[in-house]
């Protein structure tokens, strides 16, 4: 039966790269052997990527992509379709859990330096691999055509109208209508299920490839390759990532589950956070729901857009909002070249980064709480407040991080 | 050295030439190929069509009252303004961003502190001229969470932006502009067709 098995994987070898790719990409794979928890959310984005991937094809098969028919075909889906409720809230509640994983991914990236030299690249593929998700989440948020649905396209689309001079023309070449319709749905759609989990797959496929090519960083942020055993050249800090880390992956799948299905059963609204209220009213042109906001992995952003009330320079407060807004999701691409830190990883970080690093996680949180609530005169100000922390944090890292004073750093992981 | 030669003679003269003259010619027949489907995202023709004017009977708008229309697929609203609320708008002026109407969101015939025909008739598009939301009739004067400065107006819930009862926008909002007060004509007292300027339309 072996002998059957080698001589299959021996015909298919001569023909396909398939043991070599294996050991290349897993069994020889060599990994430091000192992650810890915050390393099991880059498979669990996986995991999830797979999850959306699979639901949103049986979505497709009763869903209707028509303005007239969006939402009742979504309530047909809940109620009608067997378990179709179970495959829509795995998708609904996977989006939301892409976006958990995905900032605790890029989190552990930031505290362990993992964007630094030579993973600058890697990052960046990170970062557009996030824009696209944000689009994802976009777009599929509109398909319910629910109040929600509606008059957050409404607002998003607007703000193509907000960049001068060719902004009018751009928005309808987005809508494919004066205004957002059924054109704009159908589109969005198209968008939502072809173009952008084709562009997703493909830059996933890069983000691995470019991972493997400079190896992972590590919680003490040691480049293990370079402290190899010189008779077998294989990194002294290294474990095979098979079986080792898809072994323990395995283990951060299960609690995933866990707590995935504990969502999905119990509460796949999340109090509105994961769901909102009025996305379940289907959507109305001429009222705008008393209070909007967007879905929670939004809000941040969100805050920062309505946070500028004062014309500044030649451009208005409209355009700043969206410059702020497009800006602190773009700032995050220069990290590589804004840290000037000796030190890697926060482990031998000083207190400046610290102190910086905390900050702008609790500006990110305020933030995005600010971003859940109706405008008033005390939140604005906070809102700016925190806006102006959240950009600090970038803009003045180039100083603060190398006036540090950090710890040297260890060579190889200790035992 | 006869069987090798380097990229520099490989390059050179009539090679470097082609190589242009094939990349150009390709890059033109991309650019080429992508107009008919960049151009088939643009507003179709059904689209284009649908944006008929609108005809709205006002006899039985009571003063105060607002009345939503729907007109090329946006809300337009009209308001019959009591005197009370036609005293508010010149003692606001002072807090909004442009009072006098100056920036062209209206058109001339409404250039005037109502930004109205008739003084009592607001005709406006119920669109946020910040991000797109459709803003609220406050009409009650300092309710708790608008303040005591408050003397009725519209509050869009999205972004926080007021504007006064001509839809004229306050100072120190997310909104730019003021609201945008379309084309419309009165075909007789009661009779208001928007969305054109001239009778014969209707």
């Amino acid at each position: 039966m072996s002998n059957l098995f080698n001589s299959m994987i021996g015909w298919i070898d001569k023909r396909f790269p398939l043991t070599s790719n294996w050991k290349a990409h897993l069994s020889e794979y060599y990994a430091p052997k000192n992650f810890n928890f915050w390393y099991f959310f880059g498979s669990l984005a996986l995991l999830v990527l797979v999850n959306q991937l699979l639901t949103g094809i049986f979505l497709t098969m009763n869903y209707k992509p028509d303005a007239s028919l969006a939402f009742s075909s979504v309530e047909y889906i809940m109620r009608d379709v067997d378990y179709g409720w179970l495959i829509r809230y795995m998708h609904s509640t996977g989006a939301s859990m892409f976006f958990v994983v995905v900032y605790l991914h890029m989190f552990r990236g930031m505290m362990y330096g993992s964007y630094r030299k030579p993973r600058e690249l890697l990052w960046l593929i990170g970062m557009i691999i996030f824009f696209v998700l944000m689009s994802l989440a976009f777009t599929g948020y509109i398909l319910p055509w629910g109040q929600m649905s509606y008059w957050g396209a409404q607002v998003i689309v607007s703000m193509f109208g907000a960049i001068p001079t060719i902004g009018e023309s751009l928005q309808q070449w987005v809508l494919g209508d004066f205004t957002l319709s059924d054109a704009a749905l159908n589109r969005f759609f198209a968008y939502h299920v072809v173009t952008l989990p084709l562009i997703l797959l493909i830059l996933v496929f890069a983000h691995i490839l470019a991972l493997h090519e400079v190896g992972s960083n590590n919680p003490d942020g040691i480049e293990i390759k370079q402290n190899k055993n010189p008779k077998t050249g294989i990194p002294v800090d290294g474990i095979p990532f098979h079986p080792y880390y898809t072994v323990k992956d395995i283990v951060g799948v299960v609690v995933f589950l866990i707590v995935f299905c504990g969502i999905i059963f119990f509460a796949p609204e999340m109090g509105g956070y994961f769901l909102e209220y009025n996305n379940f009213i289907p959507a109305n042109t001429l009222q705008t729901p008393d209070h909007i906001a967007p879905v929670w992995y939004f809000t941040p952003y969100y805050s920062m857009l309505r946070a500028v009330t004062v014309n500044f320079l030649w451009i208005d407060a409209k355009l700043w909002g969206v410059i702020l807004m497009a800006g602190s999701v773009i700032i995050f691409c220069f990290l590589p070249w804004l840290d000037r830190s000796p030190a890697k990883s926060i482990r031998y970080k000083g207190l400046y980064f610290k102190t910086a690093l905390t900050l702008f996680v609790i500006s990110f949180f305020v933030l995005g709480w600010l971003g859940t609530k109706s405008p008033t005169p005390l939140y604005t100000l906070l809102a700016q407040i925190f806006t102006v922390i959240y950009f600090a944090f970038f803009i003045l890292m180039p100083w603060y991080s190398k006036i540090d004073k950090t710890k040297p750093e260890p060579k190889r992981v200790k035992e | 050295m006869a069987d090798s030669f380097s990229i520099n003679d490989e390059m050179s003269g009539r090679r470097k030439f082609l190589v242009a003259a094939t990349s150009l010619a390709g890059g033109v027949a991309g650019a080429a190929i992508a107009t008919p489907f960049l151009l088939s995202m643009m507003p179709s023709e059904r689209a284009k069509a649908a944006g008929a004017p609108v005809e709205v009977d006002i006899s039985k708008l009571e003063p105060g009252m607002l009345l939503m229309v729907e007109w090329r697929g946006k809300v337009v609203w009209v308001l019959n303004r009591t005197t009370e609320m036609l005293a508010t708008l010149e003692k606001v002026e002072g807090d909004l961003a442009d009072p006098n109407s100056e920036r062209k969101q209206q058109p001339e015939y409404a250039r005037n502190r109502t930004r109205s025909i008739k003084p009592e008739i607001l005709v406006t598009e119920g669109v946020c001229t910040h991000l797109g939301c459709s803003p609220v009739f406050r009409k009650e004067i300092a309710p708790a969470d608008l303040g005591p400065d408050w003397l009725g107006g519209f509050f869009c819930p999205c972004h926080g932006s007021k504007f006064d009862l001509a839809g004229r926008v306050y100072k120190s909002v997310p909104a730019p502009t003021n609201m945008v007060v379309p084309p419309h004509v009165y075909l007789s007292d009661s009779r208001l067709l928007i969305g054109s300027e001239s009778e014969g339309a209707a």
